[in-house]
C-alpha cells in the first residue's frame, strides 16, 4: 500500500507536525510545511527503532480517554488537596494495592501507569518482574478493593479498546 | 474586565494549589505520602499559570499561544517518570518483599528481583 509507504506512522506524524506548530509558535504556511516535512521524514527515518510498535484504535477513543483523564487529573488535585488541609495525618489511611493486569503491550501499561500517577491518590510505584502486575501506592484508600476496580474499569478497559 | 477578572482568578487559583503541595511536603509523615503532594496538587497549580497565561496572549495580547499547550504535554509526559523513579528509590532503600503485597504471579517485583535470576528466568543475556 502506497499510504503505509508514506506514513509508516500516521499518529506520529500528526504529533511532530502539530508539536512543531506549538513550538514555533506562529500559524503560518511555511511553519507549516516545514512540520509536514519534519513529519514525513522524521517516522521514515525512525521506522527501524520501532520494530513492534503497538497499533492504535481509534482516534475518538483516544480522544475520549484523554479528556477522561483530563478531568479526572482536575478531581484528583482537588481530592488530595482537600486531605492535605482537612485531614489529620493520624487519619489517613495509606495502602499499597496490587493491581494485576490485563494489558500486555509496554506502551499500554506505561500509558496506564502514568494516569494512575496523576489521577487521584494513587502513585504507581514498581510493576512485577513478569510485568503482569502494577505496584500502586495510595495516599488515602480505606477501601483498597474500590480503587483497584475503579483503575480496572475506568482507565484499564479503556486502554485495552485503544491498544488491543 | 472580565477577562481580567479570569485571569486573576486562574493564578489565584494556581497559587493556592501550588501552596497546598508544598504544605502536604511539610506536613505529610513519610516519603512515599509526600509524593502525592508534588505529583497532583503542583499539577493543577501549574495548570493554572498556563491556562492564565494562555487567556492573557488570547484576549489581551491578541496572538494564540501554544507554548502553554505543549508545557503541559511535557508536563504529562514528566510528571510520572519522576513520581515513578523515586517510588522506585523508595522501595529499593525502605521496602522488603514481605512489606509489600505480593504481585500475584511467580516472578517478585521488578525492584526485588536479581539481574542473575533474571537471565535465568529469561534464558538470555540482558
Amino acid at each position: 500500500m502506497l499510504i503505509r509507504k508514506i506514513l509508516p506512522h500516521p499518529y506520529l506524524t500528526l504529533m511532530l507536525v502539530v508539536v512543531w506548530q506549538m513550538l514555533v509558535n506562529k500559524l503560518t504556511l511555511g511553519n507549516l510545511v516545514l512540520g509536514l516535512v519534519l513529519g514525513l521524514i522524521i517516522p521514515i527515518l525512525t521506522a527501524p527503532y520501532w520494530p513492534n510498535r503497538p497499533r492504535l484504535g481509534s482516534l475518538p477513543r483516544i480522544v475520549e480517554y484523554m479528556v477522561i483523564v483530563l478531568w479526572d487529573i482536575v478531581v484528583a488535585n482537588i481530592q488530595v488537596a482537600l486531605i492535605i488541609l482537612f485531614k489529620r495525618n493520624a487519619d489517613i489511611r495509606p495502602t499499597w494495592i496490587t493491581v494485576p493486569l490485563e494489558l500486555h503491550s509496554p506502551e499500554a501499561i506505561t500509558v496506564l501507569a502514568g494516569t494512575i500517577t496523576m489521577t487521584p491518590g494513587t502513585v504507581s510505584s514498581d510493576l512485577s518482574a513478569d510485568g503482569h502486575s502494577l505496584l500502586v501506592h495510595c495516599l488515602h484508600a480505606p477501601d483498597p478493593d474500590a480503587v483497584r476496580e475503579q483503575i480496572k474499569t475506568r482507565y484499564e478497559r479503556r486502554l485495552k479498546e485503544i491498544f488491543e | 474586565m472580565i477577562i481580567d477578572i479570569l485571569i486573576s482568578a486562574f493564578l489565584v487559583v494556581s497559587g493556592v494549589f501550588g501552596l497546598v503541595g508544598s504544605i502536604g511536603l511539610v506536613k505529610l509523615p513519610d516519603p512515599m505520602m509526600r509524593l502525592h503532594a508534588p505529583t497532583k496538587a503542583t499539577t493543577l497549580g501549574v495548570g493554572g499559570a498556563l491556562l492564565a497565561s494562555l487567556f492573557y496572549f488570547y484576549f489581551v495580547v491578541g496572538r494564540f499561544s501554544w507554548h502553554e499547550l505543549l508545557i503541559t504535554l511535557f508536563l504529562f509526559l514528566t510528571a510520572p517518570i519522576t513520581g515513578h523513579f523515586i517510588a522506585k528509590v523508595h522501595i529499593h532503600r525502605h521496602e522488603r518483599p514481605d512489606t509489600l503485597p505480593p504481585p500475584g504471579g511467580a516472578r517478585p517485583w521488578a525492584s526485588f528481583e536479581s539481574d542473575d535470576a533474571r537471565t535465568r528466568t529469561e534464558g538470555h543475556e540482558l
